[in-house]
């Protein structure tokens, strides 16, 4: 296997309200350079509160209680993210970790066109680069993700949701990053456009080596895409495998119920659906006779 | 025992076509999927059979009865044709609880009922959606309850009318994976108890095969293919349903390889 370039160890967080939170316990993993690793799990089970963590991004009232996440630089030199001080930090994600955010194509700014935020990147990063150059690889990424760098004067309405969502992608691979955290990149997408970008993920993968973390409650597509997958809930990790192996031999019976979620397009399963009523799978979201207030 | 039929629907938005000459017919027992991408017009669709938007130009059949814009009949078809909407956190008044939206649609198609009577039909309404306990339920507000709750809720209010069709547009899209086959689950069987007409509209293709008797793929405003459900899935005629089938996440089709 390739070199690892992120170690997580035994990483919890917590939210501290009363009583606390804990959204993610003990979580270790290794990622290696090159790899996809799909984070799976519903809402709520701590995976997006974990990406935050590793880049350090999140806000009170969450709190790192516990363990470390360590970069492996390709030079050889180990960073441990959670003793970074604020301008190392700074300076450290975008251009080793950077970040696709849940519901992405509208984190763009609507007043501002897309050239001076690419832009912002490069002067933020590289306050060196000629403002000729900066031009020139701002194009140059766009049309990397398949977008015509005419669009550069475009303002963020003036584009589709899956074009904003590319000229996303293009801004975290700017400083070609050797991680990619991406939340949920493609869910508020339809499944062509889904498709397009996935593809286009998976070549500059292969193309400039980056190791991606992709954050889904879509596990049928993690499936497709990722070499080793993490099943999350409760904020613990509850299996991780190869995604073959986690596909033909779940071991959890969390991982096993969440497969069995998904109607197979061309197979059998799912068929139950026009069934008799099965209670069971209504049993999964029965109502808490416990939570009524008096 | 009601049918619905969709005749050469035209809906023009500024120099836009955004349904192109759509038939189609809802017979009481059987769910047709409407699928496609986003924008492809399949909302559209919807909002022009609830009377929501009106259509350029083609006409809706109730029973083979147009119908009709205003009056007595306006109101006899918004009862039988009823929604069930893609969000349950926005579709339910978060200032009202559970008893409050299910109790208005009762009244409103019962105006004579008494307020027992009403107060019964909701607790049955909650039951047949199972949830349970019903009383318990009623006092709920929107807030206290899952998006599955509350999506079931939608359900019972939209049955609250005892109508003949039901339109759910995207039903599931927004619940929690887990869930999504119960809710389904739970629809095929009250349709089947109430012998509704369902259009089940989509872009997950994998359900609906697998909830639905027929399959229409629309793109661009237009129904590109139709036919039995797993006959479209499985053996796609149009190019546009290949590319939507080919699209899907479908893990089959890597262990493949």
């Amino acid at each position: 296997m390739s070199r690892p370039v992120l170690t997580i160890e035994d990483f919890s967080v917590d939210y501290l309200i009363e009583p606390p939170v804990h959204a993610v316990r003990d979580v270790s993993l290794t990622l290696h350079s090159g790899e996809v690793l799909g984070l799976a799990g519903e809402s709520g089970c701590g995976k997006s509160t974990l990406a935050y963590g590793i880049v350090r991004l999140l806000k009170p009232p969450a709190s790192i209680v516990g363990g470390r996440v360590v970069f492996h630089d390709r030079d050889g030199g180990d960073t441990d993210w959670n003793r970074l001080g604020p301008e190392q930090l700074r300076a450290a994600r975008w251009d080793t970790i950077s970040m696709v955010f849940q519901g992405a194509m509208n984190s763009l700014n609507p007043v501002i066109s897309i050239r001076d935020q690419f832009e912002d990147v490069f002067v933020t990063h590289r306050p060196r680069m000629s403002r000729r150059e900066r031009r020139q690889r701002c194009g140059d990424l766009l049309e990397r993700v398949g977008v015509d760098r005419n669009r550069l004067k475009s303002y963020p309405h003036e584009l589709s949701g899956g074009m904003r969502q590319r000229v996303m992608i293009a801004m975290a691979m700017a400083l070609e990053p050797q991680i990619m955290i991406m939340d949920e990149p493609t869910t508020a997408l339809d499944v062509v456009v889904q498709r397009e970008i996935l593809r286009e993920i998976s070549r500059l993968r292969d193309e400039l080596g980056f190791a991606v973390v992709f954050i889904t409650h879509d596990l049928p597509l993690l499936l497709e895409i990722s070499d080793r997958i993490a099943v999350m809930r409760d904020g613990a990790i509850v299996e991780l495998g190869a995604a073959k192996e986690l596909y033909t031999n779940p071991r959890h019976d969390y991982t096993r119920q969440l497969l069995a979620s998904f109607p197979s397009l061309t197979g059998d399963r799912g068929s139950f659906v026009r069934g008799a009523l099965d209670d069971r799978l209504l049993a999964l979201d029965a109502v808490d006779v416990a939570e009524e207030n008096p | 025992m009601t049918v619905l039929e969709a005749r050469g629907l035209i809906k023009d938005y500024r120099g836009i076509r955004a349904v192109d000459d759509v038939s189609l017919t809802l017979e009481h027992g059987r769910t047709v999927a409407l699928v496609g991408q986003s924008g492809s017009g399949k909302s559209t669709m919807a909002r022009l059979l609830l009377q929501l938007e009106r259509p350029t130009s083609g006409e809706i059949l109730l029973d083979g009865e147009p119908v009709a814009r205003r009056g007595k009949r306006l109101t006899l078809y918004r009862r039988t044709v009823q929604m069930v909407f893609q969000d349950p956190f926005a579709s339910l008044n978060p200032y009202h609880d559970v008893e409050h939206h299910l109790a208005r649609p009762i009244r409103l198609h019962n105006p004579k009922m008494s307020a027992d009577d009403v107060h019964r039909r909701v607790l049955h309404l909650l039951e047949r959606v199972r949830l349970t306990p019903a009383a318990h339920v009623a006092r709920r507000r929107p807030h206290e309850l899952s998006g599955g709750q509350r999506q079931r809720v939608a359900i019972a209010r939209a049955l609250a009318p005892e109508p003949g069709v039901l339109i759910a547009d995207e039903p599931v899209s927004m619940l929690d994976v887990s869930i999504r086959l119960g809710v389904l689950n739970l629809l095929a069987t009250l349709q089947r108890e109430e012998d509704l007409g369902v259009l089940y509209i989509t872009h997950d293709l994998a359900t609906a095969r697998h909830f639905s008797d027929d399959i229409l793929v629309m793109y661009r405003g237009k129904i590109v293919e139709r036919g039995p459900a797993d006959s479209v899935i499985l053996d796609p005629q149009h190019d546009y349903t290949k590319t939507l089938a080919d699209a899907a996440p479908n893990p089959d089709r890597r262990l493949a390889r």
